[in-house]
């Protein structure tokens, strides 16, 4: 087991300043601080487009930051383009192009930060930029066999609830990569699995015994939430946040509220960011042992299989009785918690938690001793650390293959950087080292659990946060399956203006076909159980 | 690997007794606020005041609950002074508003039913509550429930989500080629009215919009004894509780 400390511990600004003192050397860019409140973030206007591929390629391959997202936001005279990059020293760049209204379109980045590919595309899809230079356009969001061209639904002046008349193109077909005589594809879903897959569809195309081409095929629960939560109350946005994935509900209710914190400068208390740690983990406890449980089940090994679902249920039942909802949506509010909890409450929470871990422990060691289950997932669904880098994998699958980047220990929120924690890493990049990776997870999020209790101290729960404040933030928090980013931009009257949520899922389902590509048939399954993703989380 | 086996057997019979025995355990489900009589009207508006879904309707000194539409969101339970009520039970089924027989399968499927799940637009809670069904601690398979893998052997078709617009065709496709003696079930709050997301470009605003649904299980989402609870109101083996039928804010 490798661990891994961030760079941040000392001073990280020294490197911050030698990293944005290269990038004004090489660019003549003035880089200037964000307003208060958003930590280490700095903005680089473009006012010519041109210099954005070489600025984002320099940005990632020489300096190594990570890709965050993009956000693309509609003004009444201007589009403004956020790209965000992670720095390796804590902090985030934001690459800010604005362009006048009528520019249509944009210089592609994808030659250089592959990452961008599917942000591209979905920019293009919804508000009908187009990107210079990008490989595959269209056919994204908005399907093909449904939608007309033209359509752009992000944009201001669609209405949500337009009807539309659609019509189902039956003569449609997707479009086909390998072309070989003899090949065929063989397409998986949308409805799959007893329908208890969440819906969306591959195209398998094989020769034969492997799979060559895996392309999965999203967005068919596409609910538009960024949309329908333009012109809402933040309260009232903060449900459409809270209940697109449900499986990730707090971790991404807090990228939101933090967002909302962020515009309104104010922070969470001490006693509400210490329980937001707490829920977090609780959470990724009881995400790891449901992944861990789908790992077991791919593998048709029973016993486990039924072992970790226990497990996954009675966190989902401790969960119920400490905050109320087995998926714990009710409580992130901006300014800190909806609820205040007693003593008690932890003293009850912490039995149930340990004996999580106590069982996951038993059912590790066991599993590192069944060989049939081993042969499955070793050497199977491989993402070398080149490929995890190039296609800036994210969460427990990054860390599987060395990509050591966990927004709790980068750029840490909510009082992180005080609790002493490790972030497990694998070098591997298979199906095993994935699910090492959640094991060694699901433990630390035990140790911070006891931490987060152990350092409770009485306060308040909760500070108002009132006012209509106009602006725009990133509020971000590592979500079970990796980094999730939300971008709040509210208008003078304190309404949704603009939201945009960048999930794990999306980050990753991006990288998927790596690891699918080359393998048999048989391990499709498996490989898709030990990346875990969820459909919902990507589509929103 | 013999010691799977002796691991499975050591720790012997898990599932709940349900529907036998009602389920004790704390945390199986969540609960919901039901309909309250308060002491006075102001009461009553604040809370359907804080509804940020519309689903309590103040009349009077009352405040009736639509469980169609409620989210589960807690904040009239934790954020007035006088909260509503709540009930912490979980068999909540109820039939579509302009139903008033309760279309169970004949009895042929009261021991064996097999259901087929359509994800249309759901945020995963439904998703997972319904999958966990499978799991020991609820174990359907010892009621004759089945998931089945295709429509064509399937009984009853259960939908999560509000049915988002990629998804209806896969949807409508998959209900018409079951056999006809179908039911469908709308199991969440998204797949009764839509929910948080509503009617939109992108959301049909219900299952009911789309097909016919035959039973609704409110809640969001509902845990799994709810479900379990609807699929025996579907075989005849449960039966919707008259108070769910009168004392709902729609009627």
């Amino acid at each position: 087991m490798a661990t891994y400390t961030s760079p941040v511990e000392g001073d990280g600004r020294t490197g911050l300043s030698d990293l944005t003192a290269a990038v004004g050397e090489r660019f003549g860019s003035v880089l200037s601080p964000m307003a208060a409140g958003h930590g280490y973030v700095l903005t680089l206007s473009l006012a010519q487009p041109g210099s954005l591929p070489s600025l984002c390629g320099f940005l990632f391959s020489d300096l190594g930051c990570q890709f965050g997202g993009m956000i693309a936001e509609e003004h009444s005279s201007h589009w403004q383009l956020h790209y965000a990059f992670l720095l390796p020293v804590s902090g985030w760049i934001d690459v800010l192009l604005s362009l006048p209204i009528e520019t249509t379109t944009v210089p592609s980045i994808v030659a250089e930060v592959n990452a961008a590919d599917w942000h591209e595309r979905e920019v293009e899809d919804m508000f009908g930029i187009h990107f210079d230079g990008h490989p595959r356009l269209g056919d994204f969001i908005l399907h093909d066999q449904i939608w007309r061209e033209g359509i752009d639904p992000m944009r201001k002046n669609f209405a949500p609830n337009r009807q539309l008349k659609q019509k189902l193109d039956l003569e449609w077909q997707p479009l086909l990569i390998v072309g070989d005589p003899g090949s065929f594809a063989m397409p998986v879903g949308p409805v799959y699995d007893g329908g208890l897959g969440e819906s969306l569809h591959f195209l398998l195309e094989t020769v034969g015994e492997d799979v060559i081409r895996a392309s999965p095929r999203l967005f068919y629960n596409y609910r538009a939430v960024e949309k329908i939560a333009e012109g809402r109350s933040v309260s009232d946005a903060l449900l459409l946040a809270e209940r697109f994935s449900a499986t990730s509900a707090f971790a991404h209710s807090l990228a939101f509220c933090q967002a909302v914190e962020k515009i309104h400068s104010l922070e969470a208390p001490p006693r509400a960011a210490i329980f937001r740690v707490l829920i977090s983990e609780l959470e990724r406890l009881r995400h790891h042992a449901g992944a861990i449980a789908a790992i077991c089940e791919s593998t048709a090994l029973a016993v486990p299989t039924a072992h970790a679902a226990i497990i996954e249920e009675e966190l989902l039942r401790a969960s119920c009785v400490f905050t109320g909802h087995r998926y714990l949506f009710g409580l992130n509010v901006p300014g800190g918690l909806s609820r205040d909890f007693e003593a008690e409450q932890c003293e009850t929470l912490l039995p149930s938690i340990d004996k999580a871990e106590k069982e996951l422990r038993i059912l590790e060691n066991r599993l590192r001793y069944s060989s049939s289950f081993l042969d499955r997932l070793e050497d199977v669904g491989v993402v070398d650390v080149k490929s995890a880098r190039y296609l800036n994998l994210v969460g427990p699958i990054g860390r599987a293959s060395a990509q050591h980047c966990d927004l709790r220990g980068a750029c840490p929120y909510s009082g992180y950087e005080r609790y002493v924690f490790d972030i497990p890493y694998e070098t591997e990049g298979d199906g095993y080292a994935r699910l090492r990776v959640l094991f060694a997870e699901a433990t630390q999020s035990v140790k911070l659990i006891h931490q987060a209790i152990d350092a409770l101290e009485p306060g308040a729960i909760c500070v108002p946060c009132e006012g209509s404040y106009p602006g725009a933030a990133l509020g971000w928090s590592e979500a079970p399956r990796g980094a999730a980013l939300h971008w709040v931009s509210l208008d003078d009257k304190g309404l949704v203006e603009r939201y945009h949520a960048i999930t794990p899922s999306f980050s990753n389902w991006h990288g998927f076909h790596e690891a699918a590509e080359n393998f048999a048939f048989q391990d499709f399954p498996i490989i898709l159980a030990t990346f875990g993703l969820s459909a919902t989380e990507c589509d929103r | 690997m013999s010691f799977w086996f002796w691991h499975g057997l050591r720790r012997g019979i898990q599932s709940t007794r349900y529907p036998r025995r009602a389920e004790a355990a704390p945390g199986v489900s969540p609960g919901r606020p039901v309909n309250t009589e308060f002491d006075t009207s102001d009461e009553a508006q604040s809370a359907a005041a804080i509804c940020p879904v519309d689903a309590i309707i103040a009349h009077g000194s009352a405040a009736f609950v639509d469980q169609g539409k409620c989210v589960h969101c807690q904040r009239c339970h934790l954020s007035i002074p006088s909260p509503m009520n709540w009930d912490p039970a979980y068999e909540w089924t109820r039939l579509p508003a302009e139903q008033s027989e309760c279309a169970t399968l004949p009895s042929a499927f009261s021991k064996s039913m097999h259901i087929m799940v359509v994800d249309a637009g759901d945020c995963g809670a439904c998703l997972h509550e319904v999958k966990q069904l499978n799991n020991p601690l609820y174990n359907m398979h010892r009621l004759g429930f089945f998931f089945t893998a295709t429509p064509r052997t399937a009984d009853l078709l259960l939908i999560v989500g509000p049915v988002s617009e990629n998804m209806r065709g896969p949807l409508l496709k998959t209900w018409e080629a079951m056999p006809t003696t179908r039911r469908v079930m709308a199991v969440g709050s998204c797949a009764i009215t839509g929910g948080v997301f509503g009617r939109s470009f992108m959301s049909a605003g219900g299952a009911g919009s789309v097909l016919p649904v035959d039973f609704e299980v409110p809640g969001n989402p509902p845990p799994p004894l709810a479900i379990l609870h609807g699929l025996l109101v579907a075989t005849g083996r449960k039966s919707v509780t008259k108070s769910e039928l009168v004392s709902e804010g729609r009627s």
